[in-house]
């Protein structure tokens, strides 16, 4: 007697005989067609026409036909909301019932009917079953309000039924605590509003605390979470709170411990790294994270993705673990790459031997993807790790050997990286890498030798035979290819331009004439242009010195990997994406790690005053890599061969000048001097077509955009209350670092000596990054320009106005105070740039008494040059309109301290004055971001 | 939180499905199938997949996809975590999980589910509660329920669901009381060519089978509980306890369940039990040879039983022909796979296979050397060193029936050529 009988029927028309015996009179008979019933629809067949007959069953005695009857219910009661209406009553009936567990499931069975019609019944029952004196019926009443929340939200909000909810928090019982909680959470999460409905207080997370060591271990993990969104009001009281957390580290259920981890990680934030209780900490949370890897292979995924957070935020955690990362070879791929990935990330001087020990053992298994992998591994070991550079490229020699053909491609692309990252160190192999050309048949392998050939072509004897094979193919390859080939051959041109002119020539006919890839004509008419003009310029453009490649490029960038500290254990953390950008839906307001606090007595930070506290988390982390512009001078360079995805190359947002004002002079040039110019091959005169030369102006108009706007110097400090010291300065931002620029001139009859400066607390917490440098002693008469670079480190205090800077200078006569402002663009980052959505979302989020307009007069620009003027001082447009005949700009920007400011620009054709609406959660900065628009519109 | 469960057998069948919501088509199944083509093995299918709408965390047991489907931003630990537990809870009523059994009890199951979720909640998972709520089956109430027309379903609140001990019913009765303790160390290890250990740790367990009337109260103590790296606990273990004097007190479940497990590896080093010399080589010419004896060490003095070598041998080979001194070898031309079972190792005899492996004419030798990996079990030992001291109870008068057993096996144990 077993249910497979349910499925065995071998008469016609099983609906009609099911129906027939749902109205026998025979109870069992009943349970056994229900059953059937049942049986059917778990395997997906559509047993709804039985919807009345089964209903029938339901007002019985029989528990378990009750049961099978309330599960049919809910799956059908939804395609048939009339039919259902029939069952109210016995619900409202069975809530009273004397049996908690019928009243339970009477309650929990009226939440899955998804009958709009329905749910107004159910609120009075609902309301009684929330104040039950079972608890097992309060728990159970506590998730239907999270379903009825899905149902009709605002049915939930006018009942009152979410103030009910919120009583249970301080519910006697852990259980109906831990599910009010989660069915808070779960409103929360989905409810429009977006305000947060559990008022985290440390009261209510006393409460939580207490009902966490008491509840099951999903409803751990539903309080854990919602501990994570609470920010202690000072250190002491998060330590206090990791305390009674760190239990959960043993925990036997993985859910629970990552939850644990999270608060913890998230708490940590609060409190200095050094202290005692951090160290503790640390050392705690490495072998339950170690745990987790032991468990099956799907978890150890989720925590490997995790690890690899939280590796990079606190590297010391985990510093002494390697080993258990090291590779099974029946471990899942899934779970194999995330593994290499981790040991890249902890690999270090101390245990890179090891390391490298494995990866080689790796390259030889059968995994293609694998292998693959394992080869950048010992790549990006090489770049991280200086001093294992050498051991890194002997071991991909040795992998070369193998001849393995994806082995050799691969050690190839890697080995263009360490070229890049240690320029004029390995050439030596280069012979050894040449001798695998043939076997190179993926585009990336062969863009990377290719570089490497153009790179080294006055090592390489025969480079231009090398190159000449490539070129036989030439429209066949990969995009990617033919542009990496077209600049390997000018450079091994303006490198032995005698015996390759005809090569370069024909490079030239054949990315021009021939190809209808408008990025590979456009390169080649450059390249030709500038060979043409002036070799001597080519050079500087083509040959010039390339930024350097680290190891940084592939960690997280530092906000987004504290905002995914915040989300450990979620989705988000195994997508290493916000919750914002997959979520549907989701316009959340993002997490942020607490600030560090310093509790009132703690003596020897308070007493050291100035320096600020060290690794404050969003600056220490200050993204040393500068952002990736796509410019056309770093494409010139030659820097786009697509690098692995991980690691971008970088390249720096301004132009190198060197390349920069070679660009420039070519802009004079023009077609006349292309003609005249002697060292072109000949073939060169049949020249570019006319029409060609807008399309090249168009691209060197990028280079005359206005830059930085740097306001006049000022005098700060007049001779007369300077003793003859006078001082005039200005600020600007420069590869996203502030400046304060100064001019010394001493009127005095003596030469000044030893200068030294220090800023008063201020609003944005600028300090000076480094000590004034003032060149020699300041003769009498004599003035001298310093330029100081400024970090945003120091302590911060509002003043009045928002950017006022207090500065005292002191030299071997005096110390001298004196007063300037900051003009905000200089405060503005480099990453200022909100995703679209969330701009809208934001400003929708932000309320309207946040608004402020202003009318700024007299600007004569079209609305592309205001957005590009802006631009340029770090206010990004994030869209353009255009409505009703007026352009509509909307920007955004983000100042040092993470305040962000949105702005919507109203730009009138025939109007010379604009409109500005600013919003941001911070008004005080309003009136300065006005005053820095017109600033930068009038300049 | 967890909306939809969909269950898939081998071949792609979706033959079960519950719905914890509104119901979702079971055609988001599609994305999970798409996953499932792009990998070559089924344990490859990456456990979190993204969809438009959904994501679907699944886990793969006894050849069976478990895919869960959420909506909103749900823990995936807390999903896979869930997803196990239902598996879990399966093995316990009916004694395994395959598809034959599930479909067999599918009213069973179905009710489970909804009583193990509500609303995407958990809700009761603790078997020792579902046993209360819905009955295993078994023959005689089977047979008992049918004549009498009484039915699986418990009339009554169970009781432990809402003391402060969850994990327990109240009112358990026994005649012969007694509490079984096992604990179990499985050994991890990589072994490098040169038989150097690379990575060694030990993943232990203390599984129970406590039958004790009344509410028991236990302590557990260890001769040297300083060995663990890291612990983890049944929730019944009182934590405070632990960290203050390294004891295990506890009011236990009903029935069987694991107390703790742990982990020893990172600062102790392990003891390795077994020793593998090797050498497999394989010539320009094709065809190779291969040579493996395994001997004991470090097993103080207790004897190494059900040894297996498996050999996954590279794709290029067609046969092998070995000659074991002990024991049986089967080589599967298919998966490649070279299967030696020893069974026990005799002192002063130690097992040995060689002979030749026939490879795919042609063919050079293979990239890589296969690595071997071990199964074996050493009775009345726990390699660590761990030692249960004493058992005490509390709270009840009689005196109980006590037992420890001890037991090393191999975890994923490795050994590189």
């Amino acid at each position: 007697m077993t249910d497979a009988k349910y499925f065995t029927t071998t008469k016609k028309g099983e609906i009609f005989e099911l129906k027939s015996e749902l109205n026998s009179d025979k109870k069992e008979k009943k349970k056994e067609a229900v059953k059937k019933v049942i049986a059917s629809m778990t395997v997906g067949k559509d047993v709804s026409a039985l919807f009345p007959d089964v209903v029938n069953c339901m007002q019985t005695d029989n528990l378990e036909l009750k049961k099978l009857v309330y599960l049919y219910l809910m799956n059908y009661a939804k395609s048939q909301p009339d039919m259902a209406i029939m069952a109210v009553n016995t619900f409202v009936k069975d809530c009273e019932d004397p049996n908690p567990l019928i009243r339970a499931l009477a309650v929990r069975t009226m939440g899955c009917i998804r009958v709009d019609k329905i749910t107004e019944y159910l609120c009075e029952p609902l309301r009684k079953c929330l104040k039950d004196e079972d608890p097992y019926v309060r728990k159970t009443a506590a998730v239907c309000v999270a379903k009825l929340h899905d149902i009709n939200a605002q049915l939930v909000e006018d009942q009152g039924f979410l103030d009910q909810l919120r009583d249970l928090l301080s519910d006697s019982n852990p259980m109906v605590v831990a599910n009010a909680v989660a069915a808070l959470s779960e409103i929360n999460e989905t409810s429009s509003s977006g305000q947060t409905l559990i008022e985290m207080n440390a009261q209510a997370v006393n409460k939580l605390l207490t009902a966490l060591n008491e509840c099951t271990e999903w409803g751990q993990v539903f309080i854990l979470d919602s501990l994570a969104n609470y920010t202690p009001k000072d250190d002491r009281e998060a330590q206090s709170i990791c305390e009674r957390i760190t239990p959960r580290l043993a925990h036997a259920n993985a859910a629970v411990v990552l939850s644990a981890v999270k608060v913890l990680m998230k708490f940590m934030e609060m409190m200095g790294n050094d202290t005692e209780f951090v160290t503790s900490l640390t050392k705690k949370l490495a072998p339950p994270l170690v745990t987790l890897l032991s468990s099956e292979a799907e978890t150890q995924y989720v925590a490997l993705r995790n690890i690899n957070l939280i590796v990079q935020k606190r590297p010391d955690i985990l510093k002494q673990e390697m080993k258990v990362f090291f590779v099974k070879y029946n471990d899942p791929i899934y779970v194999k790459l995330e593994k290499l990935d981790i040991m890249i990330r902890l690999a270090s001087q101390a245990n890179i031997a090891q390391v490298l020990a494995e990866l080689r053992e790796y390259a030889t298994e059968v995994d293609v993807d694998f292998v693959r992998k394992a080869v950048r591994a010992i790549g990006r070991c090489a770049i991280k790790v200086e001093q294992s550079a050498e051991r890194c490229v002997s071991t991909l020699l040795d992998l070369i050997q193998t001849k393995v053909n994806y082995v050799v491609q691969e050690a190839i692309v890697v080995i263009k990286d360490i070229f890049r990252k240690y320029p004029n160190k390995y050439e030596s192999i280069i012979s050894t890498l040449c001798e695998n050309l043939d076997t190179l048949d993926e585009p990336e392998a062969r863009a990377s030798m290719i570089w490497i050939i153009g790179e080294y072509a006055e090592r390489i004897d025969n480079a231009d035979e090398l190159l000449e094979s490539f070129l036989e193919g030439f429209h066949d390859e990969n995009t990617q290819v033919q542009l990496q080939l077209l600049t390997a051959i000018v450079k091994l041109f303006l490198k032995r331009p005698t015996e390759t002119q005809e090569l370069v020539q024909q490079v030239l006919s054949l990315a021009t004439q021939d190809s209808d890839n408008p990025d590979l004509r456009d390169r080649g008419f450059i390249y030709w242009r500038l060979l043409s003009t002036d070799p001597a310029a080519a050079k500087e453009v083509v040959l010039a010195e390339k930024p350097l490649i680290s190891e940084e490029t592939d960690l997280l960038e530092p906000t987004l990997l504290d905002e995914l500290i915040c989300h450990i254990g979620t989705l988000a953390s195994v997508y290493h994406k916000p919750p914002s950008a997959f979520v549907e839906g989701k316009t959340a307001v993002r997490k942020q790690l607490p600030p560090r606090q310093n509790s009132v007595g703690s003596a020897e930070e308070a007493s050291s005053g100035s320096p600020p506290a060290p690794g404050q988390p969003t600056d220490e982390q200050q993204p040393t890599v500068i952002p990736v512009a796509d410019n056309l001078i770093g494409d010139l360079l030659s820097l786009d061969i697509s690098a692995p995805s991980t690691y971008q190359a970088p390249i720096p947002s301004q132009p190198q000048p060197v390349a920069n004002t070679a660009a420039m002079d070519l802009l004079g040039g023009g077609l006349d001097s292309l003609l005249s110019d002697t060292s072109a091959p000949a073939g060169i005169t049949s020249a570019p077509p006319v029409s060609s030369s807008g399309l090249l102006g168009d691209i060197f108009g990028i280079g005359n955009v206005t830059p930085f706007y740097t306001p006049a110097k000022q005098v700060w400090l007049p001779a007369a209350r300077g003793k003859g010291l006078e001082i005039s300065g200005t600020f600007t931002r420069r590869n996203g670092q502030i400046y304060m620029e100064m001019t010394f001139s001493n009127k005095a009859m003596q030469a000044m000596t030893s200068f030294a400066i220090q800023f008063n607390k201020n609003s944005f917490g600028l300090s000076p990054a480094q000590s004034l440098q003032v060149q020699g002693p300041l003769q009498p008469n004599g003035s001298v320009d310093s330029s100081l670079p400024i970090n945003t480190k120091g302590p911060v205090q509002k003043m009045e106005p928002l950017t006022n800077l207090q500065v005292a200078i002191k030299n071997n006569v005096d110390v001298f105070y004196f007063s300037c402002l900051v003009p905000l663009h200089v405060l503005c980052m480099e990453d200022g740039m909100m995703d679209k959505r969330v701009f809208l979302a934001t400003w929708k989020d932000i309320p309207a008494q946040n608004e402020v307009q202003y009318t700024i007069e007299n600007v004569n620009y079209t609305a592309d040059q205001v957005s590009s003027k802006l631009q340029n001082n770090n206010i990004f447009t994030i869209a353009k309109r255009n409505v009703e005949g007026q352009d509509m700009l909307y920007q955004s920007l983000k100042l040092t301290n993470g305040i962000w400011v949105l702005a919507e620009l109203k730009i009138q054709p025939g109007n010379i004055n604009l409109i500005l609406s600013l919003k941001s959660r911070a008004m005080e900065v309003a009136s300065g971001v006005h005053q820095t628009f017109e600033l930068i519109l009038h300049n | 939180m967890i909306h939809s469960l969909f269950v898939i057998n081998s071949s792609g069948d979706v033959f079960m499905e519950k719905h914890w919501k509104s119901v979702i088509h079971r055609s988001v199944c599609d994305y999970f199938f798409d996953a499932q083509r792009k990998v070559s093995s089924p344990e490859d299918i990456p456990p979190v997949i993204a969809t438009p709408h959904h994501y679907l965390i699944s886990i793969y047991r006894s050849q069976l996809f478990f895919v869960a489907i959420t909506q909103s931003e749900a823990p995936p630990l807390f999903v896979i975590e869930f997803l196990h537990r239902v598996v879990d809870i399966i093995e316990d009523y009916f004694g395994d999980c395959t598809e034959f059994l599930i479909k067999e009890h599918y009213v069973v199951v179905y009710e489970l589910l909804d009583e193990m979720l509500d609303n995407g909640f958990p809700l009761a998972t603790e078997s020792n509660i579902l046993k209360e709520l819905i009955k295993p089956p078994n023959i005689l109430r089977t047979i008992a329920n049918t004549v009498t027309g009484k039915s699986n379903l418990s009339h009554t609140l169970p009781t432990g669901q809402l003391s402060n001990i969850p994990w327990r019913r109240t009112g358990v009765k026994y005649t012969n009381n007694e509490a079984y303790f096992d604990v179990i160390e499985e050994v991890d290890a990589i072994i490098d060519k040169s038989g150097s250990v690379v990575f060694a740790e030990i993943q232990g367990y203390i599984d129970c089978c406590i039958k004790l009337s009344g509410m028991p109260d236990l302590s557990l103590t260890f001769i040297n509980p300083r060995l663990f790296d890291d612990v983890s606990f049944h929730p019944c273990v009182r934590f405070r306890r632990w960290e203050s004097e390294r004891i295990l007190s506890f009011v236990p479940p009903d029935g069987n369940f694991r107390l703790m497990s742990y982990h020893i590896g990172a600062q102790n080093v392990v003891a390795i039990p077994l020793y593998v010399k090797h050498s497999i080589s394989f010539k320009e010419t094709g065809g190779g040879r291969l040579d493996i004896t395994i001997g004991p060490k470090q097993t103080m003095g207790k004897m190494v039983e059900n040894v297996v070598v498996e050999i996954p041998m590279p794709k290029t080979v067609l046969n092998v022909t070995l000659t074991p001194t002990q024991g049986k070898y089967t080589f599967d031309p298919v998966s490649k796979n070279m299967v030696w079972e020893i069974g026990r190792i005799e002192a002063g005899k130690l097992p040995n296979i060689r002979g030749h492996i026939s490879v795919q004419t042609g063919s050079s030798g293979p990239e890589a050397n296969p690595i071997i990996s071990i199964q074996f079990t050493i009775s009345q030992l726990a390699v660590s060193g761990l030692k249960v001291n004493r058992l005490d109870m509390y709270g009840e008068k009689y005196k109980p029936f006590k037992g420890v057993k001890y037991l090393t096996k191999n975890g994923r144990f490795q050994v590189r050529t």
